[in-house]
C-alpha cells in the first residue's frame, strides 16, 4: 500500500529525514518510536505534503501511485489520513461546514454528486457515536476551545467520517487521560479493516496496549534503525531507546 | 479647475429649477452650501485624512443630475430578485436619488411614525426639518456642502417618543441610467426620547457598466434612551463612486448600532462623524470590507466623546485581494469632562495578494485621566498552519482560502443584532467569497438559511 524508499527531506535547509525505508501493507498496524526530535513527525508531514518540508531525495508509492507528486488535498482524496499532534484551531469555521466541505471535495475528486443534506448529517450522528463525540461540537468552530482529549477526539471523528486507506496518527496519545486514550484507541480500533491501514507515531509503550500493531519500528535521527515484533515496544518501555541506539551507532561503525 | 465649480455654477443656472421641488427647509441652506463650495477648496489626495482618495478625481466627470425630477426607468424586482424571504421589513426605495414607497409600507408602522420622501416632508413637516435638517452635517465638509446645495430628495425617518418600530425599515437605493449619473441623496433620521428603529439600506446598481456618483449624506439624531440600527449595505459595481458621510448625535443613554457592508463596489469613501455628547450613550460601529480586482474602499470613523460614561466599541474588518485598496483611518477623541469613557477600537484586514494595499490608521485622542480605551490594527496574511490543516483534509487551496475569508469576517456578521439580516449576511458573505473561485456551492446556502 505504502512504499518509502530512500526519503529523505530538509526543513528550512536542515536535513531532519535522512534516507527512510517503509513498506506498509493492507491490514497492517505499524507503530514509529522514537526520542524527541528524531523526525517522527516530520516523517508524518512530508507524507501528508506540508508545502514547510522539502524532500530532497528517495520516493514514496501510495496503492502504485507516486505520493510526494501530489498536493495535500489528493493525497487526502487517494486516502491519506494524517491525525495531528496539534490539531489547529479554525476560528469561524464550523465543523459542520468544515466536514461538508472535504466530503464533498472528495465526493467531487472521484466525480461523484455531493451529498445531500440528510444523507450528511445522517453521515455525521453515525461518526460522531464512535468516539462519543458532543454533538454540541459539531455546531462550533474547528478545534476552537476544545479540551485536549475533545481535540483528538475529533480527530478520529474526522477520520471515521473520511474513511481513509491509511490513517498516520502522530502522538494521538499526548494530552489524553486514561478514559479519553481508551475511547480514542476503541475508535481506532472499530475503524480497522482487512482493507486499511494505521501507523501510529507514539513515544510510550501506553497506547498500544490498546492498539496493537504488528510492527515496530524506532526512529533515530532521521532514520529507521530497528524494526521488529510487538515485543521491541515491551523492551522500549523497560530499557528506554539508549540501548536500541547504542546498538545501532555500534552497527555503523563496524 | 477647481472641481466644484461646475456643481456651484450649475446651482446658480438652475437654482430655481432645484427649489421647486422641496419645501423651505431644504431650499433655506442652499445659498449657505455654495458660498461655503466656493471658499473652499477640496482636500488633495495625500492630506491629512484624505491620504488615499482623490475627491477632485471622483467629483470631476460630467455626470447627469436629475434636477428636474424626471421618473427613471428602473424596475425595483429585479434588484429584489435575490432576497431571503425570512427578513420582512417595511419596504422603501430611492430610485436615482428619488424616493418611492412600495405599496402600503406605511401602513405597517406605528401611528405617529413619519417613513416618507425627504421632499414631501418638507412641506408637509416644515417645522420637524427646521429642527433637525443640517444641524448635524457640517457644511465645512465639503461633501456635505455640496450634498446640501444639491439635495432635493431622500428619506425621512421621524419616530415619536417613546414608539417602538418593530419591523425593521428598509431602503434600496437603485442607480439605472445609460448615461453617467449622480444621485444625490439625503437621509434625515430622527428618534425621539425612548424610541426605537431598525434600518437597512442596501445601495444597488442595474447599470454596472455605466459611471455613477452616489453622493450621500446622513443624518441621525437619537433622542435620550433611544435606540437605533444602522446597515449599510453595499452591493454595486465597479463603475459606482460613492461618497457617503454619516453623521450622528447620540442622547444619554442611547443605544446605537452602525453596520458598513461594502461587499460591492468600485470606489467608496464612507465617513462616519459619530457624536455621543450626553452621559451613558453607547455605539457599536462595525464594517467590513470585501475588494477585490481595483476597487477602492476608503472608511473614515471619527467618534468623539464628549460626555462622561459613554461606550464605543470600533471592529473594522477587510479582506484586500488582487489590484484592490483598503484604507481605515480611525480616530476617537475624549474630551476632558468625558470622564469614565470606554473606547475600544480595532480594524483588522487580510492581505491575499501582493498588488493589493492596505493602509491603516488608528488614532486616540485622550484628554482625561479616567478613561479606558483602547486601539489596535493588524495586516496579516492567511494562516499557513490552518491552510495545510484543511488541505490534509481534502479541501483544495481555493475552497480552504474562501473558508478561511468567510472565517475572517464571522465576528462582524455575529454583530448584527438582526437574526434573519445576521443569516442572509452570512450567506452573502459566503457567496461573495465564493465568487471569487466560481465555486458557488448553493446547496450549502439553501441549508443555511432553513
Amino acid at each position: 500500500m505504502l512504499s518509502v524508499k530512500d526519503l529523505h527531506a530538509t526543513i528550512g535547509g536542515k536535513e531532519i529525514l535522512r534516507g527512510i525505508d517503509l513498506e506498509v501493507r493492507a491490514g497492517e498496524v505499524h507503530a514509529i518510536m522514537g526520542p524527541n526530535g528524531s523526525g517522527k513527525s516530520t516523517l508524518s508531514m512530508v507524507l501528508a505534503g506540508n508545502p514547510a518540508y522539502t524532500v530532497t531525495h528517495g520516493s514514496a508509492t501510495f496503492q502504485g501511485k507516486d505520493l510526494l507528486a501530489m498536493a495535500p488535498d489528493v493525497r487526502s482524496h487517494e486516502g491519506l489520513f494524517l491525525g495531528f499532534q496539534y490539531p489547529v484551531e479554525i476560528p469561524g469555521v464550523s465543523m459542520v461546514n468544515f466536514m461538508r466541505a472535504a466530503v464533498n471535495e472528495k465526493r467531487k475528486y472521484f466525480n461523484e454528486p455531493p451529498m445531500s443534506a440528510t444523507e450528511f448529517l445522517k453521515l455525521m450522528r453515525e461518526k460522531r457515536a464512535i468516539v462519543e463525540l458532543d454533538s454540541k461540537l459539531a455546531s462550533r468552530s474547528v478545534n476552537e476551545g476544545f479540551s485536549g482529549g475533545e481535540k483528538k477526539r475529533n480527530e478520529i471523528f474526522q477520520m471515521a467520517v473520511l474513511n481513509p486507506v491509511l490513517s498516520i496518527l502522530d502522538e494521538t496519545d499526548s494530552g489524553l487521560d486514561v478514559d479519553a486514550l481508551r475511547i480514542v484507541a476503541e475508535g481506532v480500533n472499530k475503524l480497522r479493516t482487512p482493507e486499511n491501514a494505521t501507523i501510529v507515531i507514539t513515544h510510550y509503550q501506553r497506547l498500544l496496549d490498546y492498539i496493537k500493531p504488528q510492527i515496530i519500528h524506532v526512529l533515530y535521527k532521521g532514520r529507521i534503525i530497528k524494526t521488529a515484533g510487538p515485543e521491541l515496544a515491551l523492551e522500549i518501555e523497560h530499557n528506554g531507546f539508549d540501548k536500541i541506539i547504542r546498538e545501532a551507532e555500534n552497527e555503523e561503525n563496524l | 479647475m477647481n472641481p466644484l465649480q461646475q456643481y456651484t455654477d450649475l446651482y446658480e443656472a438652475h437654482r430655481e429649477l432645484i427649489d421647486s421641488a422641496c419645501g423651505l427647509p431644504l431650499n433655506a441652506l442652499r445659498q449657505q452650501a455654495c458660498e461655503a463650495l466656493r471658499a473652499c477648496t477640496l482636500p488633495g489626495k495625500g492630506s491629512e485624512d484624505y491620504e488615499h482618495v482623490d475627491l477632485a478625481a471622483m467629483l470631476a466627470p460630467d455626470y447627469g443630475i436629475n434636477l428636474g425630477r424626471r421618473p427613471l426607468d428602473i424596475d425595483p424586482a429585479a434588484t429584489f430578485s435575490c432576497k431571503v424571504p425570512t427578513l420582512s421589513t417595511a419596504l422603501f426605495f430611492l430610485m436615482g436619488d428619488t424616493f418611492a414607497s412600495a405599496g402600503n409600507a406605511c401602513a405597517q408602522l406605528p401611528e405617529g411614525v413619519i417613513v416618507s420622501s425627504l421632499a414631501a416632508a418638507s412641506a408637509r413637516h416644515p417645522e420637524l426639518l427646521e429642527r433637525y435638517y443640517g444641524r448635524a452635517a457640517s457644511l465645512s465638509n465639503p461633501l456635505v456642502a455640496l450634498n446640501t446645495m444639491l439635495a432635493q430628495d431622500g428619506l425621512f425617518i421621524y419616530v415619536p417618543r417613546g414608539v417602538k418600530v418593530d419591523k425593521p425599515l428598509q431602503l434600496v437605493s437603485i442607480m439605472r441610467s445609460e448615461m453617467p449619473m449622480m444621485a444625490v441623496r439625503r437621509l434625515l433620521i430622527v428618534l425621539e426620547d425612548d424610541a426605537e428603529a431598525r434600518l437597512l439600506c442596501c445601495d444597488h446598481t442595474q447599470s454596472p457598466a455605466t459611471a455613477s456618483l452616489s453622493l450621500q449624506t446622513i443624518e441621525i439624531f437619537a433622542g435620550d434612551r433611544a435606540c437605533f440600527d444602522l446597515y449599510d449595505l453595499e452591493e454595486t459595481a465597479g463603475a459606482t463612486s460613492r461618497l457617503s458621510s454619516l453623521y450622528l448625535h447620540a442622547g444619554a443613554d442611547a443605544n446605537i448600532l452602525l453596520d458598513g457592508i461594502t461587499l460591492f463596489n468600485g470606489m467608496t469613501r464612507n465617513e462616519y462623524h459619530c457624536t455621543l455628547s450626553a452621559p451613558g450613550s453607547s455605539l457599536r460601529l462595525l464594517g467590513m470590507g470585501i475588494e477585490d480586482e481595483g476597487r477602492l474602499l476608503d472608511n473614515l470613523t471619527h467618534i468623539r466623546h464628549e460626555a462622561p460614561r459613554c461606550h464605543s466599541d470600533e471592529l473594522m474588518k477587510y479582506v484586500v485581494a488582487d489590484e484592490a485598496t483598503g484604507v481605515f483611518c480611525g480616530r476617537i477623541y475624549v474630551a476632558p469632562g468625558a470622564e469614565k469613557t470606554e473606547a475600544y477600537q480595532s480594524n483588522r484586514n487580510m492581505v491575499t495578494s501582493p498588488a493589493a494595499r492596505m493602509y491603516s490608521k488608528p488614532q486616540l485622542e485622550i484628554y482625561n485621566d479616567d478613561v479606558k480605551c483602547s486601539h489596535g490594527t493588524a495586516i496579516g496574511r492567511m494562516d499557513e498552519k490552518q491552510l495545510f490543516y484543511m488541505q490534509q483534509r481534502g479541501l483544495s487551496l481555493p475552497v480552504a482560502h474562501t473558508l478561511l475569508k468567510q472565517a475572517f469576517m464571522a465576528d462582524v456578521i455575529e454583530g448584527v443584532r438582526l437574526q434573519p439580516l445576521r443569516d442572509r449576511l452570512r450567506m452573502l458573505v459566503d457567496m461573495r467569497f465564493a465568487s471569487d473561485t466560481g465555486e458557488h456551492d448553493c446547496a450549502a446556502c439553501a441549508s443555511q438559511i432553513s
